[in-house]
C-alpha cells in the first residue's frame, strides 16, 4: 500500500539524479501553488510551469481583432472572463468595454445561442480560445448552431493542441526529465496522445488530476519512471487511454489542423485547429492572427512560458507588473505562472 | 482555463442534463457523453466532458505497484 505519507516522505527525501518536471497545464500550476507542493519537494526535484494556459499563449493580434470586432456597431463579442483583461497592443477587451465596445462574458459558450435568438439582427462573435478540453465544447456549439439554423453567430478561434507545444519544447532542447500531463486535456484526447512524444524523446509523462493528493501521486509515479519513454495515467477516474471518442469525432467533423501562433513560442506548424473550409461562414477571420506586439517590451512572458525563466526573474515582476497592473498575459490570467507566483509567494 | 468540476446528473432532457453540484443545479450540454440520472460526471464550460469512474482508488493502487515494480 502506497499511502500519502509514504509519497510525501519519498518526494521530500529524494536524492537521486536531478528531475526538472514541467507541469504543462495552467490549472496544475495553480493547484501546485495552492497546495504548497513545491515547498515539500526535495531540492533535486524542480517544477517548471509550461505553456498550458490558453489565455497566456494567445498573441496580441488575436486580442486586437477581438477588440476591433467588439467596436463594430452591429457586433457583440462574447467570451470567457479569463480573456477580458489580457493586454492587446494598445488596450484590453475590458478597457474597450469601458469605452462602450460591446463585450459579454459567459461561463458556457452555448449561452451565445440564447443571445443570438433574442437579438437576431445582431452579429455575435464568440472568442473561442482553448486547448483540447474546450475545443469539443466549441464543436458542440457548432452542431447546435446548425441544428437551430442560427446564422448570426461566428467563432474567432485560437484553438491549440498541447502535444504540439510539448513537441516544440523538446525539439528545442528543453532541459526536462518528465512531464505532468494535463488531466482534463487527456479526458478528451486520451493519455495515448502523449505516447509518441514519450517514446521519441525517452521521457516519462504522468497524467495528473488537480487535487493535491493526485498531483503528489503523479509526481511519485514520475520519479519511478525516470528515463523511460512512457505515459502512465494517474487520473483514471476520468481519463482513459483513448479519451472521449464522441468528443474527438466532433472535433474532427468541424475542425482541421492549422499552424498556430503561441505567445512567446512563435508559430508552431500544425499545433492549432481552425474551422474546416465547409464552415467558413462561421469563421470571424481566425487564420492570420499571428503578430505578438506586447505593450511593454521588457515583459518576459515568452521565456516564462517556455520554462527558461522563473516569474521572479522577470525585471517587471512585482514592480510595474502586478495582478492589478498586468503587463503580460502570465500576470493577467489567474492560472498564469506570474499571477500564481505573485499570489502565493 | 481547463477547470472542470464533478457533479451528479439528476435529470436528463434532449441535448442537456441538470447536474447537481452540492446543491447548485446547472444545465449542461450532453452531446459529448451519453448520461443517465445518477451518473457522476465532469463538467467544463457548461458541457459534460466525461463520466467519473468510481474505481479510482483501486486503479491508482494497482498503478503504484506497477511503477514501483518497474523502477
Amino acid at each position: 500500500m502506497t499511502d500519502l505519507a509514504e509519497m510525501r516522505r519519498f518526494l521530500s527525501q529524494y536524492d537521486g539524479p536531478k528531475m526538472r518536471i514541467m507541469e504543462i497545464c495552467g490549472s496544475h500550476t495553480a493547484s501546485i501553488a495552492k497546495n504548497g507542493i513545491k515547498e515539500i519537494l526535495s531540492p533535486a526535484i524542480q517544477l517548471i510551469s509550461g505553456p498550458g494556459c490558453p489565455v497566456c499563449v494567445t498573441p496580441t493580434a488575436y486580442v486586437d481583432r477581438a477588440i476591433a470586432l467588439a467596436k463594430r456597431p452591429d457586433t457583440c463579442l462574447v467570451t470567457f472572463g479569463d480573456l477580458l483583461r489580457v493586454p492587446g497592443s494598445s488596450e484590453s477587451l475590458s478597457a474597450a468595454k469601458g469605452m462602450g465596445a460591446s463585450v459579454e462574458m459567459v461561463y458556457a459558450p452555448a449561452d451565445v445561442v440564447t443571445f443570438a435568438k433574442k437579438e437576431p439582427d445582431k452579429q455575435f462573435v464568440f472568442a473561442a480560445i482553448g486547448f483540447e478540453t474546450t475545443i469539443p465544447v466549441y464543436a458542440l456549439l457548432m452542431e447546435e448552431l446548425l441544428r437551430e439554423e442560427i446564422t448570426n453567430v461566428k467563432l474567432l478561434t485560437a484553438c491549440k493542441t498541447m502535444p504540439g507545444a510539448v513537441s516544440f519544447l523538446l525539439e528545442n532542447g528543453a532541459d526536462l526529465q518528465g512531464f505532468l500531463a494535463p488531466g482534463h486535456v487527456c479526458t478528451v484526447t486520451g493519455s495515448d496522445a502523449f505516447a509518441p512524444l514519450a517514446k521519441k524523446y525517452g521521457i516519462p509523462f504522468a497524467v495528473a488530476g488537480f487535487e493535491g493528493e493526485e498531483l503528489l501521486a503523479a509526481l511519485y509515479g514520475l520519479l519511478h519512471m525516470q528515463g523511460k519513454g512512457m505515459v502512465k495515467n494517474f487520473y483514471p477516474s476520468v481519463v482513459t487511454a483513448e479519451g472521449n471518442p464522441k468528443a474527438k469525432e466532433l472535433i474532427e467533423r468541424f475542425f482541421e489542423p492549422s499552424d498556430a501562433a503561441w505567445r512567446g513560442l512563435g508559430i508552431i506548424p500544425g499545433s492549432g485547429l481552425c474551422l474546416r473550409a465547409a464552415y467558413a461562414s462561421f469563421d470571424a477571420g481566425s487564420r492570420d492572427l499571428t503578430e505578438d506586439n506586447q505593450q511593454n517590451q521588457a515583459c518576459r512572458c515568452g521565456q516564462v512560458l517556455t520554462g527558461k525563466l522563473a516569474p521572479t526573474d522577470c525585471p517587471l515582476f512585482g514592480k510595474v507588473c502586478t495582478p492589478l497592473t498586468p503587463q503580460g498575459a502570465c500576470m493577467v490570467s489567474e492560472e498564469g505562472s506570474c499571477h500564481t507566483a505573485m499570489r502565493y509567494q | 482555463m481547463c477547470v472542470a468540476y464533478p457533479g451528479t446528473v439528476i435529470k436528463v432532457q434532449p441535448h442537456t442534463a441538470t447536474v447537481d453540484f452540492s446543491g447548485n443545479r446547472v444545465e449542461a450540454r450532453t452531446g459529448l457523453v451519453d448520461v443517465a440520472v445518477g451518473d457522476r460526471v465532469l463538467v467544463h464550460a457548461g458541457c459534460i466532458l466525461q463520466k467519473v469512474s468510481e474505481n479510482e482508488a483501486a486503479e491508482l493502487e494497482a498503478l503504484m505497484e506497477e511503477v514501483k515494480a518497474d523502477a
